[in-house]
């Protein structure tokens, strides 16, 4: 089937278009042409006046919860929030039930993915045997039954002996690892920011020392070993601030964050709402200025969702004994642009390589852009339409979003995968 | 002022007018405590459901009393009796509570936010009698009803709470409710049981029991908590009375009239002596007296503001 979208402001650093406005000629999955005025009939032609098109996103911290959890989300449903949200790529976090720690369990997941996504899906395996922290997986097996990268995410892999073994044979087998760095012995049963936030509400808090102890942890053992490391939801200025100590020291490390650590801080919490109870938990106002000012200065490489999926039984209930996580997919980009390009903070060539390219190149996948030989998937954008974000409209099967009740800015018209305009219901 | 909350979370959200709206109405109450006849038919027909988490006396029983002075019909729920042990949810439990037309649920919970999850699942009235370690505003009342009493006002009173203030949802109100009244709060307790960032709440923070008895006018002693089941560094008992017990020797440095507070059950000989409990400064009875009369304020100014939302609609 052929593609043709007409009047496209293009964004893709890559990309550097002659005029404004471009025509975009998509044929299967592969987009043939890019340049003005592209007079070839298509069997689809969408006028993409006003709007702006740029390279599917690509979030590399995604829970699909299948399988094992398929009460929270599947791969179908999840895949379809992806495409809502202008997502082309998630890759899946292995705390699955099982775990994704052997060949066998990733062949059960890649049928399911064939099967039921409609977006490209690339599956994370797990760092030890079902994330126990003691026995580092057969990660030579892994890479050959097709996982990108591997993490414990959810946890952190306390031995430094087996974390050391881990990093050894992942660099061996050139496997990005991913890490959750928590050290659960400092967080313990803590559930908001440990601070001014967790005294007036009288809850158990997570303090900082417990993410950032553990990151410099990471970082130590990544420079040791020289095997490539990316730190997941980054929430605090003590972690940005290792982070990028050691980029200068040349250690190879990338990070992300997550939308709710730019959007919302500590105080959120305080109507003792659990769609604002995530782990790592929002921290206070200079953390959040500090995650901001490390996206535009580079520090932080990725933003990712960490679309986490639960649902109301786990949620709706005392604030101590919910879940953790919330939902993220369908806003992340929304959730972006108004926090991060229209006040300034990213332009949209930048935000593009947050959500885009940064995280393919970290997964070792080919680096979207939007010019000819390239594969077709991409976005259409209204960039100033603002919305008001409700439970109803959410695609995903669960509905825990810290979102909820507020206006975002963006919204995401068209999500084209391979060549295929996905229905995003 | 017209009272027009549906519920008593805590008093964080409360106004310094609507704090003292409901001592001017406490004082109304007490003097029916006083009648012969201590029944007023305010409440009449109106159902209270006590609906207790956690073990409890006095609050339990006082909310009991100020219902049925007021007239009300009173159901008390002990959850180790109920389908709570089944596993029914705290939502649950509340709207199987208002399907049977019940006025005024009074919970107590060992989760903090429990009042408040549970106030925005219903339409009935909800009093927090206690939500983990978050806000027990009725027991700050009382205590601040009955620093009124002595005091007159509180610009410039001070007022020295000492115990496990980390874990106190007593601590916690009474620093809301004392600091909007203009009243200067000091806390005192070993290193370990000072919450993180405290003194942003508007107190001052000390780990010296002689430091924070020195010109106070009112110490309120908190009971140490020992089975809250926390792993952290506890001191043990003698050792805790050896350096934070309120004792007559310890008062003797401090004000002549110092007023002694504790919000119950004590435990004599850890936080506070027996000379100190049934002396002459004590006036922890006259706390548990006086939390009849906040709990008949209470219970009557949510209904009126139900009855006054029913008018509007």
């Amino acid at each position: 089937m052929s593609i043709l979208i007409k009047n496209a402001q293009i964004i893709s650093p890559v990309y550097k278009p002659a005029s404004p406005a471009q025509d975009i000629l998509i044929e299967e999955n592969i987009i043939v042409h890019v340049g003005a005025g592209i007079e070839k009939p298509a069997a689809v032609v969408i006028d993409a006046e006003g709007k702006l098109v740029m390279p599917g996103l690509v979030d590399m911290h995604v829970h699909l919860r299948e399988p094992g959890r398929e009460d929270k989300e599947t791969i179908l449903t999840g895949t379809r929030s992806a495409a809502k949200g202008g997502v082309t790529t998630v890759l899946a976090m292995p705390n699955t039930t099982p775990a994704m720690d052997c060949p066998g369990n990733v062949s059960l997941l890649k049928e399911i993915v064939k099967r039921n996504a409609c977006v490209n899906v690339a599956i994370c395996g797990s760092i030890t045997r079902g994330r126990l922290g003691q026995e580092v997986t057969d990660i030579a097996a892994l890479k050959k039954s097709g996982i990108t990268a591997i993490s414990d995410d959810g946890s952190s892999v306390d031995d430094d002996a087996v974390m050391e073994e881990a990093l050894k044979r992942a660099l061996k087998e050139q496997v990005l690892v991913i890490c959750h760095s928590e050290d659960k012995s400092l967080s313990q049963q803590g559930v908001v920011n440990l601070g001014f936030t967790s005294t007036r509400m009288g809850l158990r808090g997570i303090s900082k020392e417990s993410e950032y102890k553990r990151v410099a942890r990471d970082l130590a053992l990544a420079q040791k070993s020289g095997c490539p490391i990316h730190i997941a939801h980054v929430s605090c200025r003590e972690t940005v601030e290792l982070i990028a100590k050691a980029k200068k020291k040349g250690v190879q490390v990338t990070c992300e964050t997550a939308p709710h650590y730019f959007s919302f801080s500590e105080e959120a919490v305080l109507g003792f709402d659990t769609n604002m109870k995530m782990n790592p938990p929002l921290r206070g106002k200079d953390d959040v200025l500090c995650i901001k000012q490390a996206l535009s200065d580079g520090t932080i490489d990725v933003i990712a969702s960490d679309h986490a999926p639960h649902t109301e039984n786990e949620k709706d209930i005392e604030f101590d004994r919910a879940e953790f996580g919330v939902i993220g997919l369908e806003t992340g980009l929304a959730a972006s642009i108004t926090e991060l390009v229209a006040t300034g903070i990213l332009s949209w060539p930048k935000l593009v390589e947050k959500l885009a390219l940064n995280p393919a190149r970290i997964l070792g996948r080919e680096e979207p852009a939007l010019c000819a030989g390239k594969e077709a998937d991409l976005i259409i954008i209204d960039p100033d339409k603002e919305w008001l974000v409700t439970k109803a409209q959410f695609i995903s099967k669960s509905k825990n979003s810290g979102f909820i009740g507020r206006h975002l800015k963006g919204v995401v018209e068209r999500t084209i995968c391979s060549g295929k305009i996905i229905q995003t219901g | 002022m017209v009272w027009t909350r549906k519920d008593l979370l805590g008093l964080e959200e409360l106004s310094k007018e609507e704090i003292e709206f409901i001592l001017e109405t406490t004082a109304s109450f007490k003097e029916v405590t006083t009648r012969d006849i201590k029944k007023v038919p305010a409440l009449r027909g109106k159902t209270v459901v006590n609906l207790f988490y956690e073990p409890s006396t006095r609050t339990r029983v006082s909310f009991e009393v100020a219902a049925k002075r007021l007239s009300a019909d009173v159901i008390n729920i002990a959850t180790e009796t109920s389908s709570v042990k089944k596993g029914e949810t705290l939502i649950d439990t509340g709207k199987n509570i208002q399907a049977l037309k019940a006025d005024i649920i009074v919970v107590r919970h060992n989760a903090s936010g429990a009042a408040a999850m549970l106030a925005r699942n219903v339409d009935m009235g909800v009093v927090n009698a206690g939500d983990g370690w978050h806000e027990h505003p009725t027991q700050a009342l009382l205590d601040i009803f009955t620093l009124k009493e002595k005091f007159g006002s509180f610009p410039g009173l001070k007022v020295s709470i000492i115990g496990d203030i980390a874990h106190s949802r007593v601590a916690r109100s009474n620093i809301w409710g004392l600091t909007k009244l203009g009243a200067e709060v000091t806390v005192c307790a070993p290193a370990m049981l000072i919450p993180l960032g405290i003194e942003q709440m508007g107190v001052r923070v000390t780990t010296d029991i002689d430091d924070a008895l020195c010109g106070a006018d009112a110490v309120n002693v908190l009971r140490m908590q020992f089975e809250r089941d926390e792993k952290a560094a506890f001191p043990k008992q003698l050792e805790y009375f050896k350096t934070f017990g309120i004792t007559a020797e310890r008062l003797s440095k401090a004000k002549k009239n110092i007023v002694v507070m504790h919000p119950g059950p004590i435990n004599r000989g850890i936080e506070v002596s027996s000379e100190v409990a049934d002396g002459p400064n004590s006036v922890i009875l006259e706390q548990v007296t006086n939390g009849i009369a906040v709990r008949m304020a209470v219970l009557f100014l949510l209904t009126q503001a139900k009855e006054l939302s029913f008018k509007e609609e």
